[in-house]
């Protein structure tokens, strides 16, 4: 079991039967009352995201989760297939445990597939993918100081908000924590 | 190990160590020019602090302190009337960006000194501290938002910071499930096995009143209800509230001050009830600081005291938002 000493940011535990990842972690104690954690956590099956307060003498089961790294070879229906870069092993993620995540996986890029027991539940994305345009209105030339910025549609299918500047075909740096466009790069 | 070394990681937080040491001298300065004597009382102590929500440390059978309090008060019973002290201070289970086990703790008490006087020189004394180091009273709080530390702090009751964030009104009179009703009505999440006024007020505080509080000025939130007293006298013109102040600034607590309760019987009536929750819920039994309650029983004269936590102070100072800014070493460190 793990208690409320052991919650930190990134700790997995089981609530109501799901496992869930601490997102954001803050211990509060105020004036003379009683000291409580506030947490924000993600459950892993659903994505969903909520706020809760513990406190001292609650305790967590501990969630299975594990990480493995797999390689991404292809959608299938409502599903992606994964390989065990080490066992060659291959595993199918359900779209809706991807989520947005979706978006970002391009042919043969290496993530963490999280397990929970054998069950296969998401991804975790590299901080920096590197994927090229397919879709966007032309480049508005020596533009780089307004801070303006126009959609771009990327091989994956998702949308990020690019600098006027950047061209159709163009490679660009994807910060996948936060979906933003950082730099452009040479391919 | 991580390989860290003690000049990369003292690099991080020379700025706020040397802050810190400048408002040292200040603070000495400030208190010395006001006529007061600064004590030194003991670390290690036969009683701790008795509240519920105090995890002490033991030491050989006796206790580290998590106040100076009984011992400085002692002290005024023996006709001293104008003390200060900054010393270490010792709660355990108590780890977080705000908090750390072992913290540094002012204390002063003015004898004959009213609430609303004690008001007034915490305003002196924070804004003398910013002048002295940073040359202005413009700082920087922990939630990012610039602040003034001069004169003139905001002035707010429990009730009215509790209206103003969520339009909830409260009479103290109500019962724990009422209270937490009420809370869940107004939008805060309180579980429904925490059924305590206690903690649906802290619940309520946490999630809803202390983050806004002190924007743009400090704030001094005061009028507590009588069940959150703690050690200060209740309010003669209404028993219903206590004579107990807390001073916030970008949302951070930074001191807590009390017309300090003196009648002897009242004390030891509360540090008993204290002690009987602490055996309802398990926790080690401490013994009552009879010398402390001896010396009620000789005579205090009427004092206002305080304390403020000087790490946070630093933070606010040197524009941190976390504490381990300001420490030489976090115990994660040692």
């Amino acid at each position: 079991m793990l208690s409320v000493s052991d919650l930190k940011k990134g700790l997995k535990f089981l609530k109501d039967g799901e496992p869930h990842v601490v997102l954001e972690f803050q211990f509060v104690k105020p004036g003379k009352g009683q000291g409580l954690y506030k947490c924000k956590l993600r459950n892993m099956i659903t994505g969903s995201q909520f706020e809760i307060t513990y406190r001292s003498g609650e305790s967590f089961p501990e969630a299975d989760v594990t990480e493995r790294k797999m390689q991404f070879l292809y959608p299938e229906d409502d599903r992606f297939c994964f390989m065990d870069t080490e066992t060659y092993e291959q595993t199918y993620v359900e779209a809706a445990n991807l989520g947005d995540d979706a978006l970002f996986l391009s042919d043969n890029m290496v993530v963490d597939v999280l397990l929970w027991g054998e069950r296969p539940i998401g991804v975790t994305l590299p901080n920096f993918v590197e994927l090229q345009i397919t879709e966007c209105e032309p480049g508005v030339k020596g533009d780089t100081a307004t801070g303006a910025t126009k959609p771009a549609v990327l091989s994956t299918g998702a949308t990020v908000n690019v600098p006027l500047f950047v061209e159709e075909g163009e490679w660009i740096k994807i910060d996948t924590r936060t979906g933003s466009y950082v730099e452009r790069v040479k391919k | 190990m991580e390989t860290v070394t003690e000049r990369e990681r003292l690099a991080s937080r020379i700025q706020g160590l040397r802050l810190r040491g400048e408002v040292m001298w200040a603070l000495r300065g400030f208190f010395r020019e006001r006529g007061y004597l600064e004590v030194e009382t003991p670390q290690r102590v036969v009683a701790p602090g008795m509240e519920p929500h105090l995890r002490p440390v033991e030491a050989s059978g006796w206790w580290l302190a998590t106040s100076p309090e009984y011992q400085m008060k002692r002290l005024l019973a023996g006709g001293l009337e104008r003390i200060y002290q900054v010393c270490h201070a010792f709660r355990d289970e108590e780890r977080g960006d705000h908090h750390v086990s072992e913290f540094t703790i002012l204390e002063w008490y003015r004898v004959g000194a009213s609430l609303s006087d004690l008001m007034e020189e915490t305003e002196e004394l924070f804004s003398h501290l910013a002048r002295a180091t940073l040359s202005t009273t413009l700082v920087t709080g922990p939630d990012g938002r610039a602040l003034d530390l001069a004169p003139g702090w905001e002035r707010l009751t429990v009730a009215e910071a509790f209206r103003r964030h969520l339009d909830l009104e409260y009479t103290g009179e109500e019962t724990g499930p009422e209270l937490a009703e009420a809370a869940r009505r107004a939008g805060v999440g309180v579980p429904e096995h925490v059924l305590g006024w206690d903690e649906v007020f802290t619940r309520i505080m946490v999630d809803r009143v202390e983050p806004h509080l002190g924007r743009g000025r400090p704030t001094i939130l005061h009028r507590y209800p009588a069940r959150q007293a703690a050690l200060s006298r209740l309010s003669r013109d209404d028993p219903r509230f206590a004579d107990r102040f807390e001073v916030y600034a970008g949302g951070l607590e930074l001191a807590n001050a009390f017309a300090e309760l003196t009648d002897p019987a009242e004390q030891r009536a509360r540090l008993e009830a204290d002690r009987q929750v602490r055996r309802g819920l398990g926790l080690v039994d401490l013994p009552l600081d009879e010398r402390f309650l001896g010396a009620l029983e000789q005579g205090i004269p009427e004092t206002s005291g305080i304390a403020v936590g000087i790490d946070r102070l630093v933070m606010l100072l040197v524009g941190a938002d976390r504490i381990d800014q300001v420490l030489t070493f976090a115990p994660e460190e040692l």
